[in-house]
């Protein structure tokens, strides 16, 4: 059985520019896979072109072994849950949820609505026009739009960028356990790092049209391929040839004997986080490294002489960029 | 001296100029003297003009008029301010943009001489489908931008996600823009209807006959100057399209 | 993009083309042309037409249309500018003061302009009631002369002058009159100083679209004007009725035209036609 989509050397070009460059990448069933990168990095140039919103200018879109490239959006079993959700106005949110299945003649239309609205808790709003759902309602009922025509890949563009940052990380589960109900395979495109790790099975970092890499959540924060997918993933420490996240650096009073990984320092600043401290610390010769710390432990203080110390196994190896 | 003051005096000095002459004129069509002195209300300029069998007539082709020109120049131009919505048509855009700011006498003349033309190769006369064509013909502009206004502030993925849910081209243009659009459409039908129904300069132009319309008749009167029954016409007319204008405004708020 | 974005341009295109450009492609044609001896047009092709238009006669309606569109222009600034403003700053009232201004607008230019007649004419509104109170005993010519149809085209376009006005003081951050009273100027200086200078796109905005239709007008000065204050609208119109000279109506249209793309040539450019 083929992978439900692959991605064979596509790439759009516009008239002012490159957006995506030689993209190649197999999404496997029931996967929850994630696009990520900064904005303008040719994540929703590829989303679209899944969708058939754009057509490629070479390569191939493969849908269940098939290419789709040139199909319209109607005519490809893919939805879309729009960063703005895009429901329509003039339509109740039953409506809206029947519109797609309307277009294709389906039978039974309000068993499976009621299946629908039930699987993402929307009972009873039904007859509301989207004016009157709330943000969270109003992605419930798109994601309910989408996902009634039981589509081979589900594609979300920014799914949580509407919603204000307390509801995001509730959704963002729900989310996650809804796919993995569904089985559906899910595409999200997003920007943010910690979303795509929380969420993904597996994450393609776009940079500049290409992949950067490609790999599970793991992979790619714990052995970045390059400094670019080092950095966007977190904060890193580096130290000539290789980085150290400043979870992974620890700092102590205690007067350990120094070498190259346990070095003599004195703290720079503190920063109180809440639920932790940033203390930098200024190195002998010269450079910093932030250091992240319980809060349980005791406070450091501007000026004290300390020692940062950190294990082989979490330094990043990577030559610095050459322009 | 207070600004606030100033401009205040100023802007009811522009209220009344705006509206003192039109309230005057409806107050005087209830006057029972033909001359301008208030001798008493009276409903007879009103009486006069629904006895005046050409006014009646000119009204009546001013309707269909207006009404058969709106109704093809709100379809023609709503199809094309959505043919220019996502991609420009700067051909016709121009051209739109340049009919609509050519003097009217200009285009009443051009058409004149266009129709004449015409009927060296063609057996037909000035009449009303002369009229109505020239009507929807320089509707459209109005239409047009009254139209891509509403399309401006209307969210394009709407239409994607109606293709992304299967929906061809046209079901997405008829199920989902169309129907966001109704607002927009109705108001543009409403100009049209108004200046179509207002239109002298060009209408007498191409007007045949038969086809004389309101503004025509008004305006033969005007320039005679007797008539309080043109008072009682013009009341008529004024009230008509205020009450055309605040349904609309109603409708659109909604 | 799709064959529907084509068809949806079709009807326009043709109706356009054929009734508004082919038509004035006949005129340009007909301005080459030369008056037949029973009126009409025919050959021999030459631009005798345009040569005509320097005759003093013509050139100085042609002044005279300009003067008095400008005349027009200024007074409706005068008048649209403060009234812009008190809308603008009336607060919740603003849509209501707005469609006061349009109300009149809307309703029929020819019932506008005849109310005008109505209460300017000998036997008008204005000189009974000053005969009637006894204060003139002749009627006062107020009627059939310039300043009656700079009145008329005031009255008739004002709005053209208001709305870009208030659309670019409606977007102007209230706070910059708070910093230009924080820092010690009147509200006269504010206004000249931080309000005019900031609304400059809109006026000139509204002056163009004032101008353009006064340019051209027709109507106004027909009835206001009574053959008396005579337009360059005015002179076409006799030339396609009562003289018969259609190749040289077909010139005077077409550089009638001709001024009026390019005062809208200068506000497109202007990025005027964001203000409407």
């Amino acid at each position: 059985m083929p992978p439900v989509l692959e991605l064979r050397s596509v790439s759009k070009h516009f008239p002012t520019h490159v957006a995506v460059r030689d993209v190649s990448l197999t999404i496997d069933r029931g996967k929850l896979f994630a696009l990520l990168g900064p904005s303008g990095c040719g994540k929703t140039t590829t989303l679209r072109m899944v969708a058939g919103f754009e057509i490629p200018t070479s390569g191939q879109v493969l849908l269940n072994g098939s290419d789709i490239a040139p199909l319209p959006p109607y005519e490809r079993n893919v939805t879309t849950v729009f960063q703005n959700y895009a429901l329509f106005p003039h339509l109740t949110a039953k409506q809206n949820i029947e519109f797609g299945l309307r277009r294709k003649g389906a039978p039974d239309l309000d068993q499976k609505v009621a299946q629908v609205l039930d699987l993402v808790q929307m009972k009873g709003k039904e007859e509301r026009k989207p004016a009157r759902l709330s943000g969270g309602e109003k992605q419930r009922i798109a994601l309910a739009r989408a996902l009634v025509l039981e589509p081979d890949v589900l594609l979300l563009d920014e799914p949580l960028s509407a919603l204000d940052p307390k509801l995001r990380k509730q959704v963002r589960s729900e989310l996650k356990a809804l796919q993995r109900r569904v089985g559906i395979t899910f595409i999200i495109v997003t920007h943010d790092q910690e979303e795509a790790m929380m969420l993904a099975d597996e994450v393609a970092l776009m940079h500049k049209g290409v992949i950067a890499q490609l790999g599970t959540p793991e992979d790619i924060y714990l052995r970045p391929a390059n400094r670019f997918v080092a950095n966007f993933l977190g904060a890193v420490n580096w130290l000539g040839e290789f980085g150290v996240r400043p979870e992974a650096i620890r700092i102590t009073r205690d007067l350990l004997p120094t070498g190259d990984r346990c070095r003599p320092a004195s703290v720079e600043t503190v920063m109180f986080l809440g639920n932790s401290f940033h203390v930098q610390a200024k190195l002998s010769d010269g450079r910093s490294v932030v250091t992240e710390v319980s809060r349980l432990e005791k406070p450091f203080a501007p000026a004290e002489r300390v020692r940062v110390w950190w294990n082989q196994e979490d330094e990043i190896h990577l030559p610095p960029e050459s322009a | 001296m207070n600004l606030k003051r100033t401009i205040g005096l100023i802007a009811a000095a522009s209220y009344l100029f705006l509206h003192v002459p039109l309230l005057v004129l409806i107050v005087f069509s209830f006057n029972s003297s033909r001359f301008t002195a208030w001798e008493g209300f009276s409903l007879k300029w009103y009486a006069a003009v629904l006895a005046d069998e050409r006014m009646l007539k000119a009204t009546w082709n001013s309707l269909i008029i207006a009404f058969v020109s709106t109704i093809f120049a709100a379809a023609v131009g709503t199809l094309a301010a959505y043919g220019m919505w996502k991609k420009k048509a700067p051909v016709l855009e121009g051209s739109l943009y340049v009919s609509l700011i050519t003097p009217e006498i200009v285009t009443g003349v051009s058409l004149l001489a266009f129709f004449q033309w015409l009927f060296h190769y063609m057996d037909v006369r000035l009449g009303m489908h002369t009229v109505i064509l020239a009507h929807i013909t320089f509707s459209i502009a109005y239409v047009v931008i009254v139209v891509a206004a509403r399309l401006k502030t209307m969210d394009g993925t709407l239409e994607e996600a109606a293709l992304d849910l299967g929906a061809n081209h046209w079901e997405a243009f008829w199920r989902v823009t169309l129907p966001n659009l109704i607002p927009g459409v109705i108001a543009a039908a409403l100009l049209a209807f108004t200046i179509s129904f207002d239109d002298y300069v060009i209408t007498a132009m191409v007007a045949g006959i038969d086809s004389e319309t309101l503004p025509m008749v008004i305006y033969g009167m005007a320039r005679k100057g007797v008539s309080p029954a043109v008072n009682a016409i013009s009341a008529i007319i004024v009230v008509g399209i205020g009450v055309l204008i605040v349904a609309s405004e109603r409708l659109q708020h909604e | 993009m799709n064959r529907l974005r084509f068809w949806t341009l079709v009807p326009a295109r043709a109706l356009n083309f054929l009734f508004f450009l082919v038509p004035m492609g006949i005129v340009v044609l007909y301005s080459l042309m030369t008056r037949g001896p029973y009126g009409g047009q025919a050959p021999p092709f030459n631009l005798d037409n345009y040569v005509r238009l320097a005759d003093p006669l013509y050139l100085t309606i042609l002044l005279r249309s300009f003067w008095i569109a400008g005349i027009s222009t200024f007074f409706a600034m005068l008048l649209g500018f403060p009234l812009a403003l008190f809308i603008a700053n009336s607060g919740k009232s603003r849509s209501m003061y707005l469609n006061l201004v349009m109300l009149p607008f809307w309703t029929s230019f020819l019932v506008r302009t005849y109310a005008w007649m109505f209460l300017l004419r000998d036997t008008g509104l204005i000189n009974s009631g000053l005969m009637a109170l006894g204060v003139i005993r002749e009627p006062l010519p107020m009627l059939y002369n310039d300043a009656a149809v700079v009145l008329g085209l005031v009255y008739g376009y004002l709005p053209f002058m208001v709305l870009p006005i208030y659309s670019t003081l409606e977007k102007l951050d209230p706070s910059l009159l708070e910093a230009a009273a924080d820092l010690g100027a009147t509200p006269w200086v504010s206004l000249w100083r931080v309000t005019v200078p900031l609304a400059l796109p809109g006026i000139v905005a509204g002056s163009i679209l004032v101008f353009i239709p006064c340019l051209g007008a027709y109507l106004t000065p027909d009835l206001l004007g009574g053959g008396k204050s005579v337009m360059i609208g005015n002179v076409v119109q006799n030339q396609f009725t009562t003289a018969r000279d259609w190749p040289f109506g077909a010139s005077l249209s077409l550089v009638l035209t001709g001024l009026v793309m390019v005062l809208l040539w200068l506000f497109v450019r202007k990025g005027g036609d964001k203000y409407l």
